[in-house]
């Protein structure tokens, strides 16, 4: 019961939090204006153009090393052999 | 305890999408253009060839809802040195399909998507949900997602069927490992010119998660190699947290820098960091060069050694190559060309494009008992530090319509 009602509190404590920081996105004036975008807005900055060729050599990395997680989707499979 | 645990971060993300429901944005995010890719790899390295060829469609149905579906095959021959240590090459294919669909709602994206993989020996199915929410002006961008993957492992006795004359496979199915993965993503514009990212996931892993073609060795007297392998034995949970930050820069002319680093650590006392630096430089609008360097290193798993004392010495005990103390380092260039610049037929542009690595893997204490033993005046644990150096090549072709 006690994980209970501690997962009741932060339930609500997440609600009111997330609620507040959404509404309070409305608000908030953007220091970067979106005509000072232009350089954001070029490929060459984009995280990941090409989510296959990631996805490949993630999942090559993985099959090689102990780490894995926070860097794009690595597939499904085992990478025994 | 692990599924406690487990259940309690489920109900935490269930409540912050709630929460995110909540909000009713003015102006809407769009979905990326349709797309049609055609990929080809080759991985060589260590004992091992990989050709993978993938195909991928992407189109939007309406102005909010896209779907895209990706058919991917790798074929695997020959093996990695701790598999040719105790058996023959071997040769397998791997045919991997997913789907996605994605709908946007004001500066939501909600994104459903389902993977199946299916070796000889290995089945995997992964399904997952994630949402986008842009705010603060879009200035940041907050990623939630969620994974479940069930696979099912087995042994194949070294038979293929791929030979004039050599036997079928015979599969020997092992058991079913359960994996759940979080990821919490932050994306932040600082300045007109840089922007920062963050990067958190946690993975719980259930079940058979050992490797079964990989063997331990053990200190055997009576055995005229001075050795004896048996079969590996895993905990059957583990419980991985990565945290990556990255940066992306744009600089005073026309190219990006971008510099990440992860920090890894999870139940079986594996710590890794990953350095990544990367510099995109493109010419006119017709190419973008890429060139990029990585390095990592990890220390070894608490149940890994290269040579146990004597069999069972240790409850758990593996010696599987990517458990080991190891350092790599990748070199990389990449060059796209964009070509039909006035579109043709139904697509407006499209891309082409070029991509090598090279990795140079050394283990610190992981040894080359393959090449290396008695019969060369190598007493076992003496052997030399096994290294290899792999290339990995890839060429794509991208339409966007």
């Amino acid at each position: 019961m006690p994980s209970l009602r501690r997962s009741i509190q932060w339930a609500c404590a997440a609600l009111v939090a997330g609620a507040g920081l959404m509404s309070s996105a409305c608000t908030i004036q953007p220091w970067v204006k979106p005509y000072e975008r232009d350089r954001l807005a070029d490929p060459i900055m984009t995280w990941d153009r090409d989510a296959i060729s990631s996805a490949y050599l993630d999942h090559i990395r993985e099959s090689r090393e102990g780490s894995r997680g926070a860097s794009g989707s690595a597939g499904g499979g085992c990478g025994c052999n | 305890m692990m599924r406690t645990s487990a259940q309690r971060i489920v109900g935490r993300a269930a409540v912050i999408f709630a929460a995110l429901l909540l909000v009713r944005a003015t102006c809407a995010d769009v979905l990326p253009d349709d797309r049609a890719d055609l990929f080809y790899s080759k991985y060589s390295g260590g004992g091992m060839d990989i050709t993978g060829e993938s195909a991928l469609v992407r189109k939007k149905i309406t102005e909010n809802l896209a779907v895209e579906v990706n058919y991917f095959v790798d074929k695997v021959s020959g093996a990695s040195i701790d598999v040719l240590s105790q058996a023959s090459q071997i040769k397998d294919e791997r045919k991997q399909s997913s789907g996605t669909v994605e709908y946007v709602h004001d500066k939501t994206t909600y994104t459903v998507s389902f993977i199946n993989s299916v070796e000889r020996d290995y089945k995997s199915d992964t399904g997952s949900f994630s949402l986008k929410q842009d705010m603060f002006g879009d200035l940041t961008t907050l990623s939630l997602a969620f994974s479940n993957t069930n696979d099912t492992v087995g042994e194949n006795d070294g038979g293929c069927g791929c030979y004039n004359g050599s036997a079928p496979p015979s599969i020997t199915w092992l058991g079913h490992a359960e994996s759940r993965s979080y990821d919490v993503d932050l994306s932040q514009i600082l300045t007109k010119n840089f922007i920062a990212g963050v990067n958190f996931n946690v993975i719980t892993d259930q079940g058979y998660l050992a490797n079964p073609y990989r063997s331990v060795r053990y200190l055997d007297p009576t055995n005229a190699k001075g050795y004896s392998l048996a079969s590996q034995d895993y905990p059957d949970t583990r419980t991985s947290t990565a945290v990556q930050v990255e940066g992306k820069y744009y600089l005073p002319y026309r190219a990006a820098i971008t510099g990440s680093y992860r920090y890894f650590r999870d139940t079986w006392a594996i710590v890794g960091n990953t350095y990544e630096l990367d510099y995109t430089h493109p010419i006119s609008n017709i190419w973008i060069l890429e060139g990029r360097f990585r390095y990592y290193k990890q220390n070894h798993a608490n149940f890994y050694s290269d040579l146990f004392a004597y069999a069972d010495e240790f409850r758990f005990e593996g010696r599987d190559q990517d458990l080991a103390a190891q350092d790599n380092y990748t070199i990389g260039a990449k060059a796209t060309y964009a070509f039909l610049p006035n579109g043709w037929k139904m697509f407006k542009r499209a891309t082409v494009t070029f991509d090598v690595s090279r990795v140079t893997f050394h283990y610190l204490d992981f040894r080359d008992i393959k090449y290396y033993g008695v019969q060369n005046g190598y007493q076992p644990g003496d052997e030399p530090l096994y290294q290899f150096n792999a290339t990995v090549f890839q060429i794509y072709m991208s339409m966007f319509f």
